[in-house]
């Protein structure tokens, strides 16, 4: 459903160039109104703490009502990154527009609207969900929703009269959802949030992402996992040590970087030359009775009918096709970590 | 205003869940006064010249009385301010209060709107159990005295919000605390009367806060009027604390 809004535009070819600015002109409005503007634009992003390069020169621009990804391994820049976005740390250099505002300057105007989820943050133990709930909305000021709302959105507001301490991990994190909602936010980001949830969980939160950018909501999300990623994002760009090294849809990363497909079958017939002749086959190797082919595009198709063509109709012929999980961890391999 | 409004509500319940904090802004002081009550008494020797040195002219508890409200006070300021601002920072509360918008006035000033009203209502136990158990006397010039107890009050929140600014660690800010409360308790005038310490623990007590808001507290209570001296080096700290807090305060 989310590639279905995203239309033509979303799926241009957005590998980042280091000093790649100006960006590919900006995909139009799904709804055909007028043309899209950019939520975040950022130039040039640099932080250093001490003599440790955290963000290294990084571009990029989120487009109104997007699900944009930040993925990269530990310690690459992600949190600095997009806390520097909300102003609450000050960048090196880089020129950097949230919501049309600068975050280190105008700050806490900049926060009113926005909604965020923060790594590593917690609340005092012995505030209870509704007390929570009720005082973010009121730091909204003008923005706020009613906090039972956002609490019933947040699948939070049966556990409303609970101390923060005695919630579960998941119900934390439901909470800090909810909290980032009741701000009625334009901009939404959500810094691992999934992490320690469990499987049912995760999902309940994807729907939740989706229904908020059903809103118009425009949507920053930080994370460690690629099938997040494959689910919500419309782009997302790899960190790493600082950089970004690839921008582009989930889709487009798996065409660009996946290599070739591998083709696996068992047979007892053992002469197979003529499988290099086959179109998108590069190269076959035997192991017994079990043949791995290594090829592009349709080579699933072109083996198998050139199989049936030969007589030979393996039971288990199937396609290793790489996941965005392996493409990820391709590209941080072939970035040399 | 709002915000620093329902904040504020917010904290009040919290601190009052928090049985910890209670125990030294309430318990202790009250406990304290009953103990060194009980052992003194308020008899005034009225033929007896140090007697009449050591405590001032009045009875035993008369000169507690005025001490003990300062200690509530102090207890405020050095321990459940500082270990509260050091705990929220250490877990990423500060840091959440600010990503949702909170400006730093309504977050430290809530915190001060509690430690206020939390002060005054212990103030007035400690005062009311002195003069109904043990007969001390009430402020015998009242303006003086409430002028004395707010400076005093805005030295100690002073304080407490800079060594919040500063303490780095809920623990850092647990262990300075009960120290810098203790010590002060012990030598600046709510243990031993100022009079018979050595001139070792004088020398030591002179330069504590908590010695001269007793001071400029007790004068006006006990009818003795105004310390000016104390008063110039109340205001000095306040002034010193404030701009601490200012200078050195971090959200994360």
């Amino acid at each position: 459903m989310a590639q279905a809004r995203v239309g033509a535009g979303r799926s241009g070819d957005l590998i980042a160039k280091r000093d790649g600015w100006p960006f590919p002109r900006a995909p139009t409005l799904p709804y055909g109104t007028k043309e899209m503007e950019r939520a975040v634009t950022v130039e040039h992003l640099r932080k250093t703490y001490r003599d440790i390069v955290a963000v290294d020169d990084v571009t990029l621009g989120i487009d109104t009502n997007e699900i944009y990804g930040i993925i990269g391994p530990n310690g690459s820049g992600k949190t600095t990154t997009v806390e520097i976005l909300q102003g609450l740390r000050q960048p090196d250099a880089g020129a950097i527009s949230v919501l049309g505002l600068d975050p280190w300057t105008q700050g806490e105007e900049l926060r009113r609207r926005i909604g965020s989820q923060l790594q590593e943050s917690a609340l005092p133990d012995r505030i209870k969900v509704w007390e929570a709930l009720d005082l973010f909305a009121t730091a909204a000021g003008s923005h706020r929703r009613d906090w039972r709302e956002a609490a019933r959105q947040g699948g939070i507001y049966d556990r409303r009269n609970a101390a923060f301490a005695n919630l579960s991990g998941g119900q934390r994190q439901r909470l800090f959802i909810a909290l980032a909602l009741v701000t009625d936010p334009v901009l939404v980001f959500l810094d691992e949030m999934t992490t320690g949830l469990d499987p049912a969980a995760r999902r309940v939160a994807w729907d939740l992402i989706r229904a908020v950018r059903e809103q118009g909501a425009t949507i920053l999300l930080v994370t460690h996992f690629m099938d997040e990623v494959e689910h919500l994002c419309d782009r997302v760009s790899v960190f790493q040590q600082g950089r970004i090294v690839v921008t582009d849809s989930p889709s487009g990363l798996v065409r660009k970087h996946s290599g070739g497909r591998t083709v696996r079958f068992s047979t007892i017939e053992r002469d197979l030359g003529w499988l290099s002749r086959v179109p998108d086959v590069e190269s076959f190797e035997m192991e017994g009775d079990h043949v791995v082919v290594r090829g592009t595009n349709a080579v699933l198709a072109h083996v198998g009918a050139a199989l049936v063509g030969h007589g030979i109709t393996p039971p288990d012929l199937r396609v290793d096709m790489p996941t965005l999980e392996d493409v990820y961890m391709g590209i941080l391999k072939d970035n040399g970590a | 205003m709002r915000l620093l409004a329902k904040l504020s509500w917010v904290e009040a319940k919290l601190f009052l869940r928090e049985p910890l904090a209670l125990v030294f802004t309430f318990a202790f002081p009250f406990f304290m006064l009953i103990v060194l009550a009980g052992v003194f008494g308020n008899e005034i020797e009225a033929d007896d010249e140090e007697f009449l040195r050591v405590w001032r002219g009045v009875g035993p508890t008369d000169y507690y009385a005025p001490a003990y409200v300062a200690l509530v006070v102090a207890s405020v300021g050095l321990i459940a301010l500082p270990l509260r601002m050091a705990t929220y920072r250490e877990r990423g509360v500060l840091r959440r209060f600010r990503a949702a918008g909170f400006s730093l006035p309504a977050v430290i000033g809530a915190q001060v709107v509690v430690a206020i009203a939390l002060v005054i209502f212990g103030s007035i136990g400690i005062a009311c159990a002195a003069r109904i158990f043990y007969g001390a006397m009430l402020p015998v010039a009242w303006p003086q005295s409430l002028a004395a107890y707010a400076i005093g009050l805005a030295c100690f929140c002073a304080i407490g919000v800079a060594l919040g600014a500063i303490l780095p660690t809920a623990r850092a800010a647990q262990g300075a605390g009960l120290i810098l409360f203790f010590v002060m308790m012990m030598i600046g005038g709510a243990g031993p009367p100022r009079d018979v310490l050595t001139g070792a623990m004088r020398w030591l007590s002179d330069p504590l806060p908590f010695t001269h808001v007793v001071l400029i507290l007790q004068g006006p209570w006990l009818g003795q009027g105004w310390d000016w001296s104390s008063f110039w080096i109340v205001i000095a700290f306040t002034v010193v604390a404030a701009a601490v807090s200012v200078r050195y305060f971090r959200w994360d």
